[in-house]
């Protein structure tokens, strides 16, 4: 056990009190799990805490309790294992332990000759559903958010128990969807009415009086006045289930995730119900999970997103930045509207659209009008949300409205000197410090502001599209940009609940900066003979979220054409412009069909006769992105590594088992290969030396 | 436009057990306290359609922090009742319930609604008597009331001056009586149904359940003779012959007695009259005294038509002020028959209900009875009595 110690291990304790419930001749033994901070802290288990436990069943066991029960802090029961803690253990036995360690603890709930309860009071995710799913009986309080078994989406399994106790509990297509769909599709949670429809839950408690209602029916089902019943899982479509997961996950991530096919394996080897053999299983896959790159890079990824997504490189202090009363939108297109409503939502004051003509602008606005109607429809806005939305959205061909706007962002046509027409108009009507901001996804700041009487007011801000799904937003600083204006950006980007990275006025920024010099290697690959589909294949090891004509499809071949003409003229040797995409973006034809590459766009190219291999085309890939994020670096457009990654991660949909990109770079050796060493030092993103 | 006025019956009431200040409440909010009893109310009584509840009238003394922002509408709102249910809170001090349950009853009886919950909490941990009082100046500078007047047990003393007969080994008596009744009582099963268990957590963050109030003691005549008077030296008012301080809530559902018939709810007890009178608030303890009198008044009633008393125990001395002027016995055995306030405790606003809750089960256990009485004396200066009438009364069926 020593050997296990984490030094740091935030230690969640197992409080052990004797209950007397009403209707019982003994008192009932109630755990609570608490580590003694607030639920922005959340429980987790740790070496200690499992210890902990263990000592109160224990105790609890040794009074002879009508029941044992088993409860979190308020609003969260506990979100699982200590994955701070994992890369500290210092070789595969010690995984192993650990591994063990849950197991044996866990196993007592599920062998005590005493009934247990799980009392499934708020958040339960990971090692703490598992510790739920040990118990013999589970109540579910309403008001828990976030259940979920996500260890796939780090890298890792479910490996307390999971994978052998949910498939038995709720059947296999409800625990593959649970184990390996959801962690993999953004690491979707369960509604605490979903998971009780799933079975995981055998009874749904409103969360006012959840722990009394708990207690009684606890006592309900020890004195047999309550009974519990379960639908017999059928055994029949395990196979058949399983077999469809695996095809679906080759389709999608060719393998690239490890963790997800252990996890498939263990969802196989729990149809025989041998329960030791399946949890010996589960410490074997755990122990090979911990030392493997994927989870080193999921960690590295998951702290990204938690951590430095929230407290931005570089962003300048807080107090600079001014208050935000009214925001005015250029344009009343669609990606106007789509920042007319982001900002209507989450700022809560007045927006106005403007545009040439009245119809362009009641178009404009009739878009954010449907959007809302939309979303009181489907039940994710109430009504009085939708009034208010409706009444603080508003369009007209007069900029005057814009005159006492405190934050103006424009979203016309991607030209420079279109865009510089329309701040050089503005900045007679609006205030001196009012902020001007661009959406502009190449232009370069600096110089849109370059003839302005105040350029110190204007900041790129960058969102990606669909803009209320992606949470990425580059917000870019000019030469002249000053830190009020900054400030008020980064504010402006948080109260969106966007997760904000300052990037230097470089070329295209970052992600459509790498995301094209990746896909002109593909491309140039095309053009000089490869076809199509082997070109489009060629990345798949990396299971990206698509394909590269799949992310051209999405991007528009003619934005997509437009940025690279920008990369083009600032860095002419290192991205060239394809004729085959301006064929492609003239023709105006889907490339992929269903899925396949279009044969009538393949019959649009013009191509040279040197065909390159999958493995060819993928390397001229890494190599390209390697040197162009070297590049980066090199020239200051991010402050370090951990900003490309984050920025590829949240603004390109790049998983966390490449660690956004650098990291796998790194551990494929591409970066010493093509750069001359690596971004990351090893341990960071990886396993140790 | 002419009206009738209709008759309001008492269908359910519940509380939490009530606490210790400081004790099992310590990390447990006041409005949860009520909150659960309203819950319960509705839980035990499926047949009432929520949206049926037309008023929530919360009491609280000291109605600030977890107390306070209108506690009747919150805890409406957070007991899940629809949105549609409003709600207000009161205060009459230690007759908060009490003027809630008659305010509501008003209201039931001149037609504006047909259903209403009245109930009232204080968690005197976590809000003490006093908390926050500003008294006018010209209390002291136009020697309105004695200052000695804002302090209950100061009160008592002064009673104790008028009242030289009742002896403090009288007091002490009757208190012992009042623990040793309760005892039983929770022995023989006659309080525990009134209960809402209530969650707990203690310093440490451990949950528990509260199933039976923290305050009854097991005492002797020999211990209470030891303990200290803390309002005047030498006095007569100990912690042992008063109600302690304590948290807990309550909460009561009323009707009318035609709707309640329709929705198919108990009644448990049929309203016969109240009174609310003023005394000299140095003497608050007499209080009881002129408002029995007025509510006896009211109904056409004497004291003889009695036959069961829930008196709050503020202050053993206030009750057998009240028993001697109307010539009963210390140990009559219609008098608190489950003990009272002294053993079970007092949280102020909230102890109104708990006397109407027992007197409603005493109600049940004796058909032979016709009438009972609920009072209780208030701070300031005041006496509340409500008269009930017991449906299972035998000779009215015949």
């Amino acid at each position: 056990m020593s050997a296990l110690a984490a030094p740091n291990e935030v230690v969640t304790k197992a409080l052990l009190r004797q209950v007397n419930v009403p209707g019982l001749d003994r008192p009932a033994a109630l755990i609570t799990l608490d580590n003694g901070f607030d639920h922005t802290k959340p429980n987790t288990f740790g070496p200690a805490g499992l210890t902990s436990l263990d000592e109160a069943i224990t105790a609890a066991l040794a009074a002879d309790p009508a029941f044992i029960a088993v409860t979190g802090k308020p609003y969260i029961f506990c979100v699982g294992a200590d994955i701070v803690g994992l890369p500290q253990l210092a070789d595969r036995a010690q995984a192993l332990e650990i591994g063990r360690l849950g197991h044996r603890v866990f196993a007592r709930l599920r062998d005590s000759t005493v009934p247990t309860f799980a009392f499934v009071n708020g958040a339960a995710m990971g090692g703490g559903l598992e510790l739920a799913l040990h118990c013999h009986y589970r109540t579910l309080s309403g008001g828990a958010t976030a259940l979920a078994l996500p260890e796939v989406s780090l890298g890792l399994v479910p490996g307390w128990g999971g994978t052998q106790l949910l498939p038995n509990l709720i059947g296999i297509p409800a625990a593959t969807q649970v184990i390996i769909q959801n962690p993999l599709m953004q690491n979707k949670m369960l509604k605490p009415k979903q998971a009780a429809e799933l079975g995981i839950a055998d009874v749904l408690l409103e969360p006012a009086d959840f722990l009394e209602r708990s207690l009684e029916w606890a006592a309900g089902v020890v004195r047999g006045q309550v009974t519990v019943t379960r639908p017999e899982v059928d055994k029949d479509m395990w196979a058949g289930v399983l077999y469809f997961a695996r095809e679906t996950l080759n389709q999608r991530l060719h393998g690239a995730v490890p963790a997800a096919y252990k996890a498939l394996d263990l969802l196989e080897t729990a149809k025989d119900g041998d329960f030791a053999a399946g949890t010996a299983a589960e410490d074997e896959a755990l122990a090979d999970l911990v030392f493997s790159e994927e989870l080193r890079s999921g960690l590295y990824a998951f702290d990204l997103v938690q951590r430095r997504a929230k407290r931005p490189a570089g962003a300048p202090d807080k107090g600079l930045a001014r208050t935000i009363t009214k925001v005015g939108i250029v344009g009343a297109g669609l990606m106007a509207g789509q920042l007319a409503l982001l900002f209507a939502r989450r700022l809560q004051v007045p927006v106005v659209m403007t545009d040439l003509d009245q119809s362009r602008v009641d178009k404009g606005v009739g878009y954010v009008h449907t959007q809302i109607e939309k979303a009181v429809t489907k039940g994710r806005m109430d009504k009085n949300t939708a009034a208010k939305l409706y009444g603080l959205v508003s369009g007209t061909v007069d900029k005057g409205s814009f005159a006492d706007a405190d934050f103006v962002i424009e979203a016309v046509f991607e030209d420079l000197g279109v865009k510089k027409q329309v701040w050089a108009e503005l900045e007679k009507i609006v205030s001196s410090e009012a902020v001007l901001a661009t959406n502009t996804s190449s232009l370069s700041i600096t110089e849109m502001a370059a003839e302005l009487e105040h350029p110190e007011r204007v900041v790129g801000f960058h969102f990606f599209n669909p803009v209320a799904v992606l949470p990425l937003l580059e917000i870019v600083r000019g030469e002249r940009t000053d830190d009020a204006t900054l400030a008020t950006a980064f504010a402006v980007g948080k109260q969106l609940k966007k997760s904000s990275v300052l990037v230097k006025d470089a070329p295209a920024f970052v992600v459509n900066r790498l995301l094209t010099r990746f896909l002109g290697t593909v491309f140039a690959a095309v053009d000089a003979g490869t076809p199509l589909d082997v070109a489009n294949s060629a990345l798949d090891p990396l299971g990206l979220p698509m394909r590269p004509l799949a992310l051209l499809q999405l991007v528009g071949p003619a934005v997509a054409y437009h940025v690279g003409g920008t990369l083009h003229a600032a860095y002419p040797d290192r991205f060239g412009v394809s004729e085959n995409l301006r064929r492609i973006a003239d023709s105006g034809q889907p490339i992929v069909v269903d899925d396949q590459v279009n044969a009538e766009v393949a019959k649009l190219l013009v191509v040279g006769d040197e065909p390159l291999t999958a493995e060819q085309v993928r390397q001229n890939a890494l190599d390209a992105l390697a040197q162009e994020i070297r590049l980066m670096l090199d020239e200051g457009v991010v402050a370090e590594a951990q900003d490309i990654d984050l920025c590829m991660i949240l603004g390109a949909g790049w998983p966390f088992h490449l660690g956004g990109v650098t990291p796998y770079l790194d551990r494929t050796g591409t970066s010493e290969r093509a750069t001359g060493r690596r971004f990351l030092p090893r341990g960071a993103a990886s396993l140790p030396a | 436009m002419p009206r009738e006025v209709r008759d309001v019956v008492f269908v359910d009431g519940v509380r939490t057990p009530f606490g210790k200040a400081g004790g099992m409440y310590a990390n447990t909010r006041a409005d949860d306290l009520v909150i659960r009893c309203i819950r319960e109310l509705l839980r035990r009584n499926p047949q009432l359609p929520p949206e049926r509840v037309e008023e929530v009238a919360v009491a609280a003394t000291t109605q600030i922090g977890d107390q306070g922002l209108t506690i009747g509408r919150t805890a409406a709102l957070l007991s899940g009742l629809p949105k549609t249910v409003p709600g207000f809170a009161i205060d009459r001090m230690c007759a908060g319930a009490m003027t809630a349950v008659t305010t509501v009853a008003s209201g039931i009886a001149m037609g504006a609604y047909d259903v209403a919950i009245a109930g009232g909490v204080e968690h005197m941990g976590r809000h003490p008597m006093g908390e926050g009082v500003d008294p006018n100046p010209r209390i002291i500078a136009e020697k309105l009331v004695d200052p000695s007047a804002l302090v209950m047990g100061a009160t008592a003393e002064n009673l104790h001056d008028l009242v030289p007969h009742i002896t403090k080994e009288r007091t002490d008596a009757f208190a012992l009586a009042s623990q040793q009744k309760t005892a039983k009582a929770y022995a023989n099963g006659k309080l525990q149904d009134d209960l809402v268990p209530m969650s707990i957590r203690d310093a440490e963050g451990a949950w528990g359940l509260a199933t039976v109030d923290e305050a009854p003691r097991d005492t002797s005549l020999e211990k209470l003779a030891t303990l200290k008077t803390p309002f005047r030296p030498h006095g007569k008012v100990t912690a042992g012959n008063a109600a302690g301080l304590n948290d807990g809530a309550t909460a009561s559902l009323l009707a009318d007695e035609a709707t309640a018939r329709e929705l198919g709810l108990p009644v448990a007890m049929r309203l016969v009259s109240f009174g609310f009178v003023g005394v000299e608030p140095e003497v608050m303890g007499v209080g009881p005294i002129p408002s029995t009198e007025k509510a006896l008044r009211l109904a056409g009633l004497s004291i003889d038509d009695i036959g069961l008393f829930e008196l709050n125990e503020a202050f053993a001395v206030q009750v057998l002020a009240f028993l001697d002027h109307f010539g009963i016995a210390d140990d009559d055995p219609r008098v608190n028959p489950w003990g009272g306030a002294i053993a079970i405790g007092h949280p102020l606003a909230s102890s109104g209900v708990r006397l109407m809750t027992q007197l409603a089960r005493q109600f049940a256990e004796h058909p032979e009875v016709r009438y009972g009485v609920t009072a209780m004396c208030i701070g300031i200066g005041m006496g509340g009595t409500v008269i009930w009438e017991n449906p299972h009364w035998t000779e009215g069926n015949k």
